[in-house]
């Protein structure tokens, strides 16, 4: 309050207007996001102004354009050295430019154009009344089952507002592992998660299970935004600031006073402990940790499948980021508090994950379960607290995605009459029938289970390595007994493609567009390249692997 | 820079597997003759190494080194010793008649399917494995020899669950599941077992920094690289555990019979003839080269578990109805022997484990190749359907009984000299240990001959009164095999001689001296 304020606690004199500084913003250091957020935009337009038979087209140019200029920018900064020696702090504190920055955007980046090549595949649906669709319902707006729904059909309308959405759901994705202050991360959360909630509702088939699951991730997401907002403000009570470096700071006990008006409060570690609790909560419930996973099977199962693709690698990716900028920047000071508990989660994620996954009858609960699994690998990682523990999770995720995206892009071939068949036993002699498709799915599969030569080996004993420098021999022990768990799954997909009779009225393999052919390619390709000559890449995310604060 | 032979003496048979996959489905018999060939090329050059090799000279030769993965501090690093050198070239000299046996094995029942190239896959996977199986007998960096000991399951689990015998007892559909449920036991059973060992390779990685084995073993022996003894028996046992599961060592065998009965018959001489001796060969190179100390510590252990083996490998062949079992177990106790004769630590058990490795090799892809063909004649692989065979196919009878003396270890054929050896060296040691290890030897007297007199003589049941005998592919298949048997076991100095000086370096490796003879002693 300032000086001059007069006889009143409601009104207060304001500074002159001269005192007011124009914010200083970095265009070109945030221009990833911005180019993004304004093709997001540009994409709201197409949709109200462009004819309806032209949006596909002018969307699918307007969103691969932005995906590939964001991602030029990416590199044109990260060449620039803002990775490394120019790393630094942009838009008044609010965003972090550094190396784990730019590396997971430029990952999230690359997963979001795979994705888009799936958004955009027509040609595996047949065509309703003469008109090309895609996996997305005719008319988000109409009740499943309605005339509505079917004239919609009959019209041939398709939902070309996924392309606009996507993009808003990157645009948040890139700033939440480089949100540098608390409410910049909440902004950044609620970007991604909102068009997420919408795109799981969008499925062509199936629309009941995929409004069901939209519910259900809304519902649950919702309260895991409530809990990090509160946990937010617990962390603001308890430091008096939402900037990283100052919480880090009043931690590490090198900044005694911040805010006078907080004195009350300020300094209590229960504000300090349950704070970072609901804040890590919210973060694990993105990246689907146990026990906070609960949502992601049935989504993962609801969502049409390319969604469910982009959402296990794209927003994994980001929220990863965003935990590890958390834990690393804001609570080192506390890691003898967090350590403990992310150890617990750690290892009962791992487990669980792998061995729910072992019952599963449904293809993509189990690539959900498998997710979960993974994401205890991830967090393996995590917990290092070490440098190699920053770089060998950035390595991982790189190598997830795209394994992840290629295999949901492979399922969304195997149809039937019901659209995708989903159903493991339908699967059965799928290597007889298509011998290219289920190799391509194996080789998959066998990333997923850690199978040396493959991308997924590299990752897991990158994160194996640190978590073992940094002193967690036991957490390597059981990531191991859980991966030779999950082998067990993954192996029984294998046995089934490639050892069971084919059933007489199984599911055909749809023959896809260009599209969705390189998005299997690219997965391929990423999968093969990290697994057998990785060490380019592992040290992109060596040099990559230091924050700024 | 010289020319890389070790590379490539593995990447040929692996350019071999991808060129022949990519033959059209129409051209089977193209596809088939393009295996052998390649096989037949990686077997010169494996006769090239042997050539080049100098067993007095280094104890790594023909070394390559190249940058891998920085940031694991991983290298691309072969050498060969004179063990490697002589199980490169079992192995080399295996797999082209691996694939004359298997000629016929993998061609498709339906031709109706253009895309299904079951023959193509067949072969391409038996390449695929000999490239991986090669490879990881050359690696010196820990690391390279773990991805392709990992790796090779997979083309492994592909042959097991996917190609099986044409003739079952039970029927096609039973076949099928019984195959996918042996292929997925000797998957997740070398799969724990690697993922165990990948444990401790990232173990290794924390205590030592690199993945050299020279290097580590250099660093251990100068003492520069302290480890303290608690981590240096975990370590261990995560090594010996993955090598355990693959050898395969009671009570972790129980992947092999299964895996044994339900593949074909060269399908499962390229699993123990072949595969298998990775893991002997490792706790040779690896758990002795790098652990010395914890391996002193756990030699007890191993040796006990070893008897076991042996004796319980022998009882069990004894007891079973099913031929290819029969020869699984007899393998379980032959391996009790090579593993007791790497642990016996000393120089004429170790000698004798790498002989009985080969000799091994040998022996068995007789025995399993010829039961294959008898097996596919009859449509059974039950001892109890066959009788009188010798009177009908005199000549598969009596390669048989070869291959069958030769698994008892008859004086005169190779698998003799290197039994004998393992029982001098573990006695001079551990005398009570050989004693009962000599038991085996009587009972697989008993089994073999059982298995001859029961298959082979007798009066000619009517089913197997009009069986053709061996052809001639078949000839060309088992006759080089049993002149080698005689040969070695006649003659075995051209091995021992390879053999000897690599042993030497192992044993200065955990610092163990032969005991010295009582005669000499008493003087």
């Amino acid at each position: 309050m300032s000086a001059t304020a007069v006889h009143s606690l409601w009104t207060t004199a304001a500074d002159p207007i001269s005192k007011i500084d124009a914010p200083k913003i970095e265009y070109g250091q945030l221009a990833p996001t911005l180019i993004i957020v304004g093709a997001a935009l540009v994409g709201v337009l197409v949709e109200a102004f462009v004819p309806r038979r032209s949006r596909y087209h002018a969307q699918m140019c307007v969103a691969v354009v932005a995906l590939a200029a964001a991602f030029a920018a990416v590199v044109a900064l990260a060449a620039d050295g803002y990775g490394t020696t120019k790393a630094g702090i942009a838009a008044m504190g609010a965003i972090a430019v550094d190396g784990p920055a730019l590396f997971l955007q430029g990952t999230i980046l690359l997963t979001a154009l795979v994705a888009l090549f799936t958004f955009g595949e027509r040609r595996l649906d047949p065509e309703a009344h003469g008109n090309r669709v895609d996996s997305f319902a005719a008319q988000a707006a109409a009740v499943p089952g309605s005339e509505g729904e079917k004239q919609a059909v009959r019209a041939g309308f398709t939902t070309t507002e996924v392309f606009p959405l996507l993009l808003f759901a990157v645009a948040g994705m890139l700033v939440f592992p480089a949100a540098n202050d608390l409410l910049t991360l909440f902004v950044a959360l609620e970007v991604l998660s909102l068009p997420l909630y919408l795109m799981c509702a969008l499925a062509r088939r199936k629309r009941l299970m995929s409004q069901e699951a939209a519910v259900k991730y809304f519902l649950l997401g919702a309260f895991a935004s409530a809990f990090t907002l509160f946990g937010i403000a617990l962390l603001y009570g308890y430091s008096g600031s939402m900037s990283y470096a100052t919480i880090a700071q009043v931690v590490d006990g090198t900044v005694q006073d911040v805010s006078p008006a907080l004195a009350g409060t300020m300094g209590n570690d229960a504000l300090l402990l349950i704070g970072t609790a609901l804040l890590v909560m919210g973060l694990l419930f993105k990246v689907g940790a146990v026990p906070f996973h609960m949502w992601t099977p049935d989504v993962y199962q609801g969502a049409p499948t390319p969604v469910t693709g982009f959402m296990a690698s794209a927003t994994k990716v980001a929220a990863f980021g965003a935990l590890l900028r958390i834990l690393y920047v804001v609570l080192p000071g506390l890691r003898w508090d967090w350590r403990p508990v992310m150890w617990a989660v750690t290892i009962v994620t791992m487990l669980a994950g792998a061995i729910v996954a072992i019952t599963q009858t449904d293809i993509k609960r189990l690539l959900a379960y498998s997710s979960i699994a993974h994401a205890g690998f991830i967090l393996a990682g995590v917990i290092a607290t070490t440098p190699s523990g920053i770089s060998s999770v950035l390595f991982y995720l790189a190598a997830y995605s795209f394994v992840t995206i290629g295999a949901f892009a492979v399922v969304t071939l195997v149809r039937d009459a019901g659209g995708e068949a989903t159903h493991l036993s339908k699967w059965a002699g799928l290597g007889r029938r298509s011998p290219l498709v289920a190799a391509v799915f194996a080789v998959f599969l066998l990333a997923f289970a850690g199978i040396p030569l493959t991308s997924g080996f590299a990752g897991k004993f990158a994160v194996f390595k640190a978590a073992a420098e940094g002193g967690a021999a036991p957490l390597v022990v059981v990531g191991v007994i859980s991966s030779a768990i999950a082998a067990f799954f993954y192996i029984r997909v294998i046995v089934l493609m490639f050892f069971s009779e084919p059933r007489p009225e199984g599911p055909t393999v749809a023959v896809p567009s260009p599209l969705t052919m390189t998005a299997i390619a690219v997965g391929v390709a990423v999968t093969v390249v990290l697994g057998v000559a990785p060490q380019y890449f592992l040290e992109l995310a060596g040099d990559a692997g230091v924050f700024v604060r | 820079m010289s020319f890389p032979l070790l590379t490539a003496t593995a990447v040929l048979p692996a350019i071999g597997a991808i060129a022949t996959a990519a033959v059209p489905a129409a051209k089977r018999t193209a596809a088939k003759w393009l295996a052998l060939l390649f096989s037949l090329a990686t077997l010169v050059l494996a006769i090239v190494v042997l050539v080049r090799f100098d067993p007095d000279g280094d104890r790594y030769q023909l070394t390559e080194s190249h940058a891998w993965i920085a940031d694991f501090g991983v290298r691309y690093e072969l050498g060969v010793d004179g063990i490697a050198v002589a199980l490169i070239a079992l192995t080399a000299l295996l797999i082209p008649f691996i694939v004359l046996a298997g000629w016929h094995d993998a061609d498709p029942l339906e031709t109706g399917n253009k895309r299904w190239r079951p023959t193509q896959g067949f072969f391409a996977l038996i390449l695929a494995v000999e490239a991986m199986v090669i490879i990881s007998f050359e690696a010196t960096d820990v690391f390279l020899f773990y991805i392709f000991f990992e790796a090779m399951l997979i083309p492994l689990y592909f042959l097991i669950g996917g190609f099986g015998d044409r003739a079952h007892e039970h029927g096609e559909e039973t076949a099928a599941t019984q195959r996918s449920y042996a292929a997925v036991k000797f998957l997740l059973y070398n799969l724990a077992g690697g993922l165990i060992m990948l444990a401790a390779v990232i173990g290794l990685y924390v205590v030592a920094g690199n993945f050299s084995l020279p290097e580590i073993a250099e660093a251990r022996a100068n003492g520069s690289l302290d480890m303290a003894t608690n981590t240096e028996r975990w370590l261990f046992l995560g090594f010996f555990f993955a090598f355990a599961v693959k050898a395969p060592l009671w009570p972790l065998h129980t992947w092999l019979p299964n895996a044994m009965q339900e593949s074909t018959a060269p399908v499962a001489v390229l699993i123990t003839a072949v595969v298998d001796k990775v893991g002997t060969f490792a706790m040779l190179r690896f758990c002795l080269g790098l652990f010395p100390e914890a391996s002193k510590w756990a030699t007890p252990a191993v040796l006990v578990l070893a008897v076991i083996s042996i004796i319980y490998g022998a009882l069990l062949a004894v007891g079973q109805r099913d031929i290819k079992r029969l020869i699984a177990y007899a393998s379980i106790s032959h391996f009790g022997f090579i593993i007791m004769g790497i642990f016996a630590m000393t120089s004429q058990g170790q000698s004798g484990a790498t002989l009985y490795m080969v000799n091994h090799g040998i022996s068995t892809a007789v025995l399993m190749l010829i039961a294959g063909f008898l097996i596919s004649r009859r449509g059974s692989r039950l001892i109890a359907d066959f009788g009188g065979v010798q009177k009908v196919a005199p000549v598969l009878a009596g390669t048989f009984l070869i291959g069958g003396l030769a698994t008892l270890s008859l004086p005169g054929l190779a698998p003799f000299v290197s039994e004998f050896l393992v029982l001098v060296g573990t006695f001079t040691r551990y005398p009570v240990i050989g004693i009962i290890a000599t038991f085996g030897i009587v009972l697989a007297a008993l089994y073999t001959l059982v298995l001859y007199q029961r298959t082979m003589t007798g009066p000619v049941r009517p089913e197997v009164s009009a069986m053709p005998d061996l052809r001639v592919r078949e000839i060309a298949v088992v006759a080089p095999l049993v002149v080698l048997l005689v040969f070695l076991g006649v003659y075995p100095k051209p091995l021992t001689d390879v053999v000897n000086p690599a042993v030497k370096h192992t044993m200065s490796d955990v610092q163990k001296q032969d005991p010295r003879p009582e005669v000499e002693a008493a003087k």
